[in-house]
């Protein structure tokens, strides 16, 4: 990311054809709070900006125009739709999928699984993307480029629905099948595990069908660490998906971010990333509360 | 190439390598296929015992273990038979095959690897008598639990920790016995907790694994056993995971309900002590052999082959001063590619020529007492019919 400078991006047209003067430029420069450049003046913004942050006031984005905190507000909403969603359906794919992968260990399913999991990690948010832009928009037009609702028509009730589920897809493909592969690893690494384990050969020793054995005692087991990691993550789905929300121009947290940044600016990028900060640290939290839900070995006191 | 594989042992090529994989693969797809038959019709797995008074009667039986090194003949012709009412001892040093045995038993050996590939183990449950070695799993489940129960080395580990007690005792109930209502079973489950001896059984009953200690689990385990009045409880090393004193508490508790239930108890253990204290016969295996076998009393009066002799001299005794306790030199061989000679040869301190032949045979010294060792064939057994322990 090259550095930006956010009066220097809107003003260098004017100054070159002579509508604007140096001074002009360096006088909205301190009006913005960006004009001393040095590393004394950082530090004085940053601790002004810091002392106001700590109050609740994160300064005005200067693209929007607007208190960063409602710019978020209204951008989150939509990436958190976006990334639940994405979530929910890759809980549905990958945690069956690496049972079955652990079950039959070695086995044809399991290479099968691990090989397509492994291709859907290694593959960039932007290349499959855009692969899918490209086949299933361009060539075959099936689906819409990008955007989140159809701009030539007006659209109400379940239409309107229908119109964004139909946005939603490729997007959708994208982060579930990028986001598969490590769930679907760990859900497998995790259930080999306990199926090792010495609870589980009492288990088959009381007489118990392979089914109960797997589903209800091992299962259990292994949704420890699996709740405790999704719990953890649920925070972090307000953050947006940077990369496929801007391939895709999905108006979310994301990519309104990416373009916060191109354009520096600063207020809007300061206050994103305590944005990401207490996510993390919500999320933190969450993943210890939920260990306390899902495992009787560990209580909240 | 086969050279280099003679010099190391644990040196493989690629080519061997792929082999072993294919081999194992045929093998073990195979012997799983069979194992999880649908539909089989009871007569192909029913048998009779030679002798209706055995509960178990391994014959001949072989378990293997087809690893990515080559495979593991973990159990290589076991024959030996628990006699109803009665307990039997299986000892021997760690790898020998003890668990392996009892886990065939079972057929609760880690799948795919390990499968039981020849010999059969007769079971009576009093009406008919199944062979579980060509039983499929789907039949076998009917057993486990029921009539067979197990009790595990580790009771730290063997209880599920997100379940409790009763939730883990009540399935048992509820699996084998299937009118029973939820009521019945926590009955069930609640006097078997007093029986293994607990204390406050309705507040165990309640509890997490982890909220009790050790010997509490153990217990539990027990009790999980007894549950459904089993005939037989395979009891793999239950007091090696404990301290000495609750060790002693076990074992007095598993002689009590030996008792009770009226059926046997195969007691798997290393420790001599115990199984001197328990058990009315004992099996001696040694890498995956039965090496010796006879009741208690002709095992620990009058052991014949010399690895038994040297278990009975590793053992401390209270009575006697010893500067240091004498321990059988060297370690269990490397289960694979094993040579056709005695197994012990190399760690043997009577080996002699006759020893080079091939596996030694059986010789009997009683209906009981039977010996693999060349120590006595015909030409030597007078000098050697009166070896007794070194003590």
């Amino acid at each position: 990311m090259m550095p930006a400078d956010y009066i220097d991006q809107h003003t260098s047209a004017q100054v070159a054809q002579g509508q604007l003067t140096k001074e002009d430029v360096k006088r909205m420069k301190e009006l913005y709070g960006i004009g001393d450049s040095s590393f004394g003046g950082i530090m004085k913004s940053y601790g002004q900006w810091l002392s106001k942050a700590v109050r609740g006031d994160f300064g005005v984005s200067f693209v929007y125009g607007r208190p960063v905190q409602e710019v978020i507000q209204k951008y989150m909403w939509i990436s958190f739709a976006i990334s639940l969603v994405a979530l929910i359906l890759n809980i549905l794919i990958s945690i069956p999928l690496g049972i079955v992968a652990a079950t039959k260990q070695y086995g044809a399913v399991d290479y099968t699984v691990t090989v397509l999991a492994m291709t859907g990690i290694s593959l960039p948010s932007f290349f499959f993307g855009a692969l899918l832009l490209r086949l299933f928009s361009i060539q075959l037009g099936w689906f819409p480029l990008q955007g989140l609702s159809d701009a030539t028509k007006i659209l109400t009730g379940p239409e309107q629905v229908l119109d964004i589920i139909h946005h939603m897809v490729l997007p959708m493909v994208t982060l579930v099948v990028l986001s598969i592969g490590s769930l679907m690893r760990y859900t497998r690494t995790n259930m080999l595990e306990v199926l090792n384990s010495d609870y589980i050969r009492t288990a088959r020793a009381k007489g118990l069908s392979e089914k109960v054995v797997i589903y209800k005692h091992a299962f259990r087991n292994t949704l420890i660490p699996i709740v405790t990691m999704l719990g953890g993550s649920i925070p972090g789905l307000f953050g947006g998906a940077m990369i496929t929300e801007t391939v895709f121009a999905i108006p979310g947290i994301g990519s309104t971010s990416y373009k916060a940044i191109l354009q520096g600016d600063i207020p809007f990028v300061m206050g994103y990333m305590m944005f990401l900060a207490v996510l993390t640290v919500l999320g933190t939290i969450l993943a210890d509360v939920s260990y306390a839900i899902v495992d009787p070995r560990v209580k909240l006191q | 190439m086969a050279k280099a594989k003679k010099d190391n042992g644990h040196y493989i090529s690629r080519q061997e390598e792929k082999a072993i994989a294919k081999y194992n693969r045929k093998m073990t797809k195979e012997l799983e296929a069979k194992k999880h038959r649908k539909n089989v019709s009871e007569d192909t797995y029913l048998t009779t015992m030679k002798d209706p008074k055995n509960i178990v009667e391994f014959d001949d039986l072989h378990t293997y273990f087809f690893t990515d090194a080559g495979t593991v003949k973990s159990v290589d012709g076991v024959t030996f038979s628990v006699p109803a009412n009665s307990t039997v001892g299986v000892v021997g040093e760690s790898g020998c095959g003890k668990s392996v045995t009892s886990l065939s038993l079972m057929q609760l050996v880690q799948a795919p690897q390990g499968q039981i590939v020849k010999g059969s183990i007769r079971y009576n449950d009093g009406e008919k008598c199944y062979d579980i070695a060509k039983m499929p799993s789907e039949a076998m489940r009917q057993i486990r639990g029921k009539d067979i129960a197990m009790i595990f080395q580790e009771p730290m580990t063997s209880l599920n920790p997100v379940f409790t007690i009763g939730y883990q005792l009540d399935e048992v109930t509820l699996l084998h016995n299937p009118g029973a209502t939820k009521e019945e079973a926590k009955k069930k489950s609640i006097e078997m907790l007093t029986q293994v001896g607990i204390a406050r059984p309705e507040g165990v009953y309640d509890n997490y694994p982890h909220e009790l200690s050790g010997g509490m689990r153990q217990r539990v385990m027990i009790a999980m056993a007894l549950v459904c009045n089993p005939k037989l409880i395979i009891a793999d090393e239950p007091t090696t995971a404990l301290d000495v004193t609750i060790q002693a508490q076990i074992l007095d508790l598993l002689r009590s309900v030996r008792e009770k239930i009226k059926g046997s108890i195969m007691l798997i253990t290393h420790d001599l002590g115990v199984v001197a204290e328990m058990a009315d016969f004992v099996v001696v295996m040694y890498a995956g052999r039965i090496i010796e076998m006879g009741t208690a009393k002709e095992i620990f009066l009058t052991p014949k082959h010399p690895y038994t002799v040297g278990l009975m001299k590793s053992k401390p005794v209270v009575s006697k001063k010893v500067d240091r306790l004498y321990s059988i030199p060297g370690q269990v061989p490397n289960p694979i590619n094993m040579p056709q000679t005695c197994y012990f040869k190399d760690r043997c301190d009577r080996c002699h020529t006759a020893c080079e032949g091939p596996y030694p045979s059986v010789r009997k010294f009683s209906d009981t007492h039977q010996v693999s060792c060349y120590l006595y064939d015909d030409t030597n057994t007078k000098d050697n019919d009166s070896m007794e322990v070194a003590k």
